[in-house]
C-alpha cells in the first residue's frame, strides 16, 4: 500500500534529476503534495507560488512556453475550480505542455467538507478541448502514468487521492495514456471504474463470482481521451456499471454513457456521488454512506 | 530607430487597424489605438528575437496583427480576413498565428504567464526580457496582483510590464467603475520599479526603454494614454471601446493619421 501522490512525486524526482527541464510548482502545498524531497534536492527546479492557484497555473504556462516541462501541484479542488480559467486558456487553449497534478481529489479530505472536495473536476476538465484527464487506480499505475506524462507534450490533468491505496498492479506495470486496462475478464456484465474506485470494483467482481456471475472490471485510468473500444467491449457484455469518486454528473459515467447510448445502447448504472451537499465523514465513511463499496457496487450490478 | 520614424510607423499601423475594424464591422477601436505607440516602440525598436511578448489586454489585438503582418510573420493580405469565418486572425491573440506565443484575451492572464517566462529565463540563465501590456480596467483582476507579488518575490528584473492607462473602460471612466488610483503607489507597494510616462509620446517611450532600470525588481511603466488616440471621432470617448467606424470616419482617420490609405485592403 502506498499513496499515489507519493508514487508520482518520487517518479518525478527521479526523472527530474536527469531532465533539468522538469519543474515542479506548488501553492504552499509542497508538504501535502509530498514534494519535500524534490524541493530539498532540486530547489532550482521548484517554484513556490504561494497560495495563488490561478497565478501558479499561469506561471506554469509561461515556463512551458519557454521550453520547460512544469508540473503544477496542489489540492485538486483548487486547481479544478478556482484556477479553471487558467487551465482552460493558458494551458489547454494555448496548448502548453503543462501537467496539472491535483492531489487529495474526490472526498479525500473527508470531514474538511465541500470547500475541499473535488468532485466536479472531471466534469470540467474533460469538457476542455485538448486536455487529457487521468485518474490512476494505485501507486504503481500512477508512477507509470507519470512517466508517460513526462514523455508527452500534451497538456494534462492528473488527479489522485490522499491516503494509501491498495496495490492493484505490480511495480513494473506498463500503462499507456488513453488505453484502458482490463483488470479482470468477465462476460455477464462490466464495471468501468477509475481512480480509487477500481479496487472496490475488483472486490465487487469477486463477490459476484461467488454468485456465479462473470463480471469484467475495466480500469479507465484515462477519462480523456476515452478508450472508446474498451467502453464498447464492456457494452458487449450487455450490462455496464460505472463507478467513480466524483459527481454522477459529467464524470466517467457521463463519458461512458455518451459512447454507449449513441453506439451500443445497453442497460447502465452510474455510481458516484449524488448532486447534493455531501454527507460528512472520512472518505471511507462517505463511500459507505453512498454505497461506493464492494457490496454496494455488487448490488448495483445484480440489480441491473 | 528615432522617434519620428517610429511615430510614422505607429500611425501606419493605426491605419491598418482602423481599416480592419471598419471592414470586419467589429473590433475594439479605443484600446487598440491607445496602446499602439507602446506596441510599435517594442516591436520596431526594443524587443530582441529572444524576448517574449504578451498582449494581456488581448482585445486590443488589431494593432498587434497589423504589426506582425508588417514585420513579415504572415502576409499583409491576411489582414483582410480579420474576424472572418475560419480566419486565425480572431479578435484576441491566438498562438496559431506566427509570432504569438500564448493565447490571451481573458483578462488578468498575461502577467502570471509573463512571470513564468521571466522566471524560466532566470532559472535557465537565458538572456531574455518579457514584455507584457495590460489594460487599466484589467487591473481589477485579482490574478494580476498574485503575479505582481510573485514577480517581486523572485526579483524578476527582466520583466517589463505596461499599464495602458487610458482612463476608460467599457462602462465608463475607470475611477467610476472601480477606482484604481493611486495605481503607481499600489505597484510600488508590491515591490515594483514604477515609472510614469506619456504612453503616446514616442520619445518618452524610447527614453524609458533605453534608460536605466534598477536591478532586482520587476518594472512597470504606467503609460498615460488617450483611448482612441489618433482618431478624432474616438479620442477619450468610452463608447468607442468597441464602436466601429463608418466609411466617412475611416477617411477622417486616414487624414488625421497622415496616410493615404492601406495597400492590402
Amino acid at each position: 500500500m502506498k499513496a499515489a501522490r507519493r508514487a508520482i512525486t518520487e517518479t518525478l524526482l527521479k526523472l527530474a534529476r536527469e531532465d533539468k527541464t522538469i519543474f515542479a510548482l506548488a501553492t504552499d502545498s509542497s508538504g501535502s503534495v509530498t514534494l519535500n524531497d524534490f524541493v530539498r534536492e532540486l530547489p532550482g527546479q521548484f517554484v513556490e507560488c504561494g497560495i495563488a492557484e490561478q497565478d501558479a497555473v499561469g506561471i506554469a504556462a509561461g515556463l512551458a512556453a519557454s521550453g520547460l516541462k512544469p508540473f503544477v501541484c496542489g489540492p485538486a479542488s483548487f486547481y479544478a475550480t478556482r484556477a479553471a480559467e487558467q487551465v482552460k486558456v493558458d494551458v489547454a487553449y494555448s496548448h502548453m505542455n503543462v501537467k496539472v497534478l491535483g492531489v487529495s481529489g474526490g472526498v479525500s479530505y473527508g470531514a474538511l467538507g465541500g470547500t475541499h472536495h473535488a468532485v466536479q473536476d472531471v466534469a470540467f476538465m474533460r469538457a476542455v478541448p485538448g486536455l487529457q484527464v487521468l485518474l490512476p487506480a494505485d501507486a504503481n499505475s500512477a508512477a507509470a502514468l507519470t512517466r508517460a506524462l513526462v514523455a508527452s507534450p500534451e497538456p494534462a490533468y492528473i488527479r489522485v487521492g490522499r491516503g494509501d491505496v491498495e496495490d492493484i498492479y505490480p511495480d513494473d506495470v506498463q500503462v499507456e495514456i488513453g488505453k484502458a486496462i482490463t483488470a479482470r475478464e468477465g462476460t455477464d456484465a462490466a464495471i468501468i471504474a477509475c481512480g480509487e474506485m477500481v479496487y472496490p470494483a475488483l472486490k465487487a467482481a469477486e463477490l459476484l463470482a461467488k454468485d456465479g456471475l462473470s463480471v469484467r472490471v475495466v480500469d479507465m485510468h484515462t477519462i480523456k481521451p476515452l478508450d472508446i473500444e474498451a467502453v464498447l467491449a464492456a457494452a458487449e457484455t450487455g450490462k455496464v456499471v460505472t463507478v467513480e469518486e466524483h459527481s454522477v454528473h459529467g464524470g466517467l459515467g457521463g463519458a461512458a454513457a455518451e459512447v454507449i447510448c449513441q453506439a451500443h445502447p445497453v442497460k447502465m448504472r452510474i455510481l458516484g456521488l449524488p448532486d447534493e451537499t455531501l454527507f460528512s465523514g472520512t472518505n471511507k465513511e462517505v463511500f459507505q454512506h453512498y454505497g461506493l463499496t464492494a457490496e454496494g457496487i455488487a448490488a448495483a450490478v445484480k440489480a441491473l | 530607430m528615432n522617434a519620428i520614424e517610429l511615430q510614422r510607423i505607429a500611425n501606419e499601423r493605426r491605419a491598418d487597424a482602423v481599416t480592419m475594424i471598419t471592414r470586419a464591422r467589429t473590433g475594439h477601436t479605443g484600446g487598440a489605438m491607445s496602446c499602439l505607440d507602446v506596441l510599435t516602440c517594442l516591436f520596431y525598436d526594443v524587443k530582441r528575437p529572444q524576448d517574449h511578448f504578451l498582449l494581456s489586454k488581448g482585445h486590443s489585438v488589431e494593432g498587434y496583427w497589423a504589426i506582425l503582418a508588417d514585420l513579415g510573420y504572415f502576409p499583409k493580405e491576411d489582414l483582410r480576413t480579420f474576424s472572418q469565418a475560419g480566419s486565425p486572425l480572431i479578435g484576441h491573440p491566438n498562438n496559431k498565428v506566427p509570432g504569438v506565443e500564448v493565447c490571451t484575451g481573458a483578462l488578468g492572464h498575461g502577467l502570471p504567464v509573463g512571470v513564468g517566462m521571466a522566471l524560466a529565463a532566470k532559472r535557465t540563465g537565458t538572456d531574455a526580457n518579457v514584455y507584457v501590456i495590460m489594460g487599466d480596467g484589467e487591473q481589477a483582476e485579482g490574478s494580476i496582483w498574485e503575479a505582481a507579488m510573485a514577480g517581486a518575490n523572485y526579483h524578476l528584473d527582466n520583466l517589463f510590464a505596461v499599464v495602458d492607462r487610458n482612463g476608460l473602460q467599457i462602462s465608463g471612466p475607470t475611477e467610476k467603475v472601480m477606482a484604481l488610483d493611486d495605481l503607481a503607489a499600489k505597484w510600488r507597494a508590491f515591490g515594483w520599479d514604477v515609472v510614469e510616462a506619456d504612453g503616446n509620446d514616442m520619445q518618452a517611450l524610447l527614453n524609458y526603454y533605453h534608460g536605466n532600470h534598477p536591478e532586482g525588481k520587476p518594472h512597470l511603466l504606467l503609460a498615460h494614454t488617450v483611448k482612441g488616440k489618433g482618431l478624432p471621432f474616438a479620442e477619450n470617448r468610452a463608447e468607442w471601446h468597441h464602436h466601429v467606424p463608418n466609411e466617412e470616419q475611416l477617411q477622417q482617420a486616414y487624414e488625421a493619421l497622415g496616410v493615404k490609405g492601406v495597400e492590402w485592403a
